[in-house]
């Protein structure tokens, strides 16, 4: 090693390798053994991860986080960048603004679940309430799409502070001089946005778009605290589905589809880094 | 292409914020840009050029006076109505489009037909000598390349009135500088572009401009060409200001026509005194570097002077003389002298001012 600092690296890699490199590979080893506690392990090759793929459980659950991630960003993203566009630029109320939008932020996931599991029971909650006094009808243990999209409510007061501040931290770091030269070039409000504020934000959406998108496979605690999956599978996510299954024991069936959960993250995390790094790198407009 | 004119202008920027004791970053400014000429506005930091070249540009409405623009008072209206083109310090590329729709953005925005944009795009390319990188993204430009693609912007459109450049070399790769300063004057000339170029460097001031406005807290404090404010200063600084080093500016006393500096008498002419209407007061004078004839022997009214500091310019040294004066100030002369004499730190020169270069100012105002 000719350069010193790999010895300095080397304490987090070994704590890594604990952490996040041996786990990964006990579950490699799962994934290929039929396990039953109590009983021994069996070799099956890779029969688990077939038997994953056949499953039409897995692929709902596969099929409700993709609507579900692709909904989160197709809300977040956009809102994240109207309320930061909205919040003021300076003088008293910025700071008050930015402390209220981060309150989200500061809650932990499963008090998020508490918290949003009082607002729509049934009995006490203030979402069934409302839609009691207009007329509707609300039930988030019995209706499919009332739960489904409860959670994606719940993620997205929960998670689109962040892509505000983000933004707010992005449109700060925009000089003057290119709003100036805009309107001297006569570009309208829209044509600003689209050519000197979206291209100026690229970096701080392509991270806050990867953030979420991660963030949002990784959904667990809230849809266990607020619905428990259900009703039926109507809110049992990818994480939540691989984690039922490891509950039941079957840990060579939850470690293939887990594995399988981990390329999907990893493929599409790789996907959209290569989507938003190439949009707007002087290509051809108009 | 228009004239440019301000009229009475100041600014303050306490009165919009409702103070009552008032700081002017620009007072009682009247100038007058003529169309097709190439104008500089110098002046050091923090003299009022920023706020000027805002006023100019309709980024901001002074406090006071007018703007007009080929008579025409455009006090009021907003940048884009002015068509006046700006270069900023640094280049204010649209980041996400290649070089042809940056030049085209203007045009775009004014919806003129795809086939008049693409004629114009290419004429202005063809000046600016950016033909071979339409097609390429700006990322790959350098920062000269990309202050031209700005300047182009501006002069794409055939409604602009002016130009205003805005310190446009500060973060210009020193080897492209010269090269860009020169294709922008040519720029200018081949256009007939009225163009106003702010800066605070006194050499791409005088090297671009026909006629240099230098400005001082807000105030103008003199106008002409680069060679009459290098030989004929208004004030100290101005001489002090223009010129690398700048004039020497030395306390001095009048006695009738005897101006004594230091210790040392100078005898003025009869021409001289005869244009002075003071006889007996404090004064300065002024005489440039490269004016002072420095000697190392000995001959009739020269002044004996220590050399402290040489410093080696290639073609010429700088010698820096001063001359210990117990508790009073320090007389402190800057000589510019031939490479090939040689001096050494702690000899005495003899220093002789040709009385044709010597300027004499009383209160910040020259008065021969």
């Amino acid at each position: 090693m000719k350069n010193r600092a790999w010895y300095f690296v080397i304490p987090m890699i070994v704590l890594m390798s604990i952490g996040a490199f041996l786990p990964l590979m006990v579950v490699v080893n799962y994934s290929q053994h039929y396990i039953f506690a109590g009983s021994a392990a069996t070799y099956v090759g890779l029969e688990n991860f077939v038997e994953v793929l056949h499953d039409s459980q897995f692929r709902g659950a596969v099929r409700r986080q993709f609507i579900f991630t692709f909904m989160i960003l197709l809300i977040e993203i956009p809102l994240g960048i109207i309320i930061a566009l909205a919040l003021p630029k300076k003088g008293f109320w910025v700071a008050p603004c930015l402390v209220l939008l981060g309150i989200p932020l500061l809650i932990p996931y499963n008090v998020v679940g508490i918290i949003w599991r009082l607002f729509t029971q049934s009995d006490i909650g203030v979402i069934p309430k409302i839609f009691e006094v207009l007329g509707g009808y609300y039930n988030v243990t019995l209706d499919s799409f009332d739960a489904a999209s409860t959670i994606l409510l719940l993620d997205v007061w929960h998670w689109t502070p962040l892509v505000v501040l983000l933004v707010y931290a992005g449109l700060q770091a925009i000089p003057d001089a290119y709003y100036q030269a805009a309107a001297i070039d006569g570009a309208n409000s829209w044509r600003t946005f689209r050519f000197v504020t979206l291209p100026k934000l690229r970096s701080v959406l392509t991270l806050g778009i990867l953030l979420r998108l991660m963030d949002s496979f990784k959904i667990y605690s809230e849809p266990l605290l607020l619905t428990g999956g259900g009703p039926g599978t109507a809110t049992t996510y990818l994480s939540l589905f691989v984690a039922r299954k490891a509950e039941s024991y079957e840990l060579g069936y939850a470690s293939a589809a887990s594995l399988i959960y981990f390329f999907i993250v990893l493929a599409m995390s790789y996907i959209a880094f290569q989507i938003i790094t190439r949009i707007g790198k002087g290509g051809k407009v108009e | 292409m228009a004239r440019i004119e301000l009229k009475d202008v100041s600014h303050s920027f306490e009165i919009a914020e409702g103070k009552e004791k008032l700081e002017w970053a620009v007072k009682d400014m009247n100038i007058v840009w003529e169309d097709g000429t190439a104008n500089a506005l110098l002046g050091p930091s923090g003299c009022g050029k920023t706020t000027m070249l805002n006023i100019i540009s309709g980024l901001l409405t002074p406090s006071k006076g007018k703007v007009y623009i080929d008579g025409k008072d455009v006090t009021e209206l907003s940048a884009r109505e002015r068509h006046i083109a700006q270069v900023f310090q640094f280049p204010v590329i649209y980041d996400s489009m290649n070089v042809y729709n940056n030049l085209s953005f203007p045009l775009v925005n004014m919806n003129f037909p795809k086939s008049k944009i693409k004629e114009k795009v290419m004429k202005i390319a063809e000046i600016l000598g950016l033909i071979d990188y339409l097609e390429a993204s700006t990322s790959k430009l350098n920062s000269a390349e990309k202050q031209k693609v700005c300047l182009g912007r501006g002069i794409v459109r055939d409604d602009t009135v002016g130009i205003l450049l805005d310190e446009p070399l500060t973060v210009i790769d020193p080897k492209m500088r010269g090269e860009l300063r020169r294709q922008l004057k040519i720029i200018q000339r081949e256009l007939n572009i009225t163009a106003i170029y702010v800066t605070h460097d006194q050499r791409e001031a005088l090297t671009f401009a026909d006629k240099v406005a230098v400005a001082k807290d807000g105030r103008l404090v003199q106008i002409g060409s680069p060679h009459e404010l290098y030989s004929n200063p208004v004030s100290p600084f101005i001489g002090y200001f223009i010129g690398s080093p700048g004039m020497n500016i030395l306390d001095a006393k009048l006695n009738g026509s005897t101006l004594s500096l230091n210790g040392f008498k100078i005898e003025l002419s009869k021409d001289i005194t005869d244009k002075i209407e003071i006889k007996n007061s404090e004064c300065q004078l002024g005489i440039r570097p490269e004016e002072i004839i420095t000697s190392k022997e000995r001959t009739t009214e020269t002044i004996p002077i220590k050399v402290a500091v040489i410093e080696n310019m290639g073609s010429y040294k700088i010698l820096t003389l001063i001359k210990k004066n117990g508790s009073n100030r320090d007389l402190s002369i800057k000589t510019r002298i031939d490479i090939n004499m040689s001096v050494s730190k702690g000899d005495i020169v003899y220093l002789k001012f040709p009385e044709k270069y010597l300027k004499i100012f009383k209160d910040n105002h020259k008065i021969y």
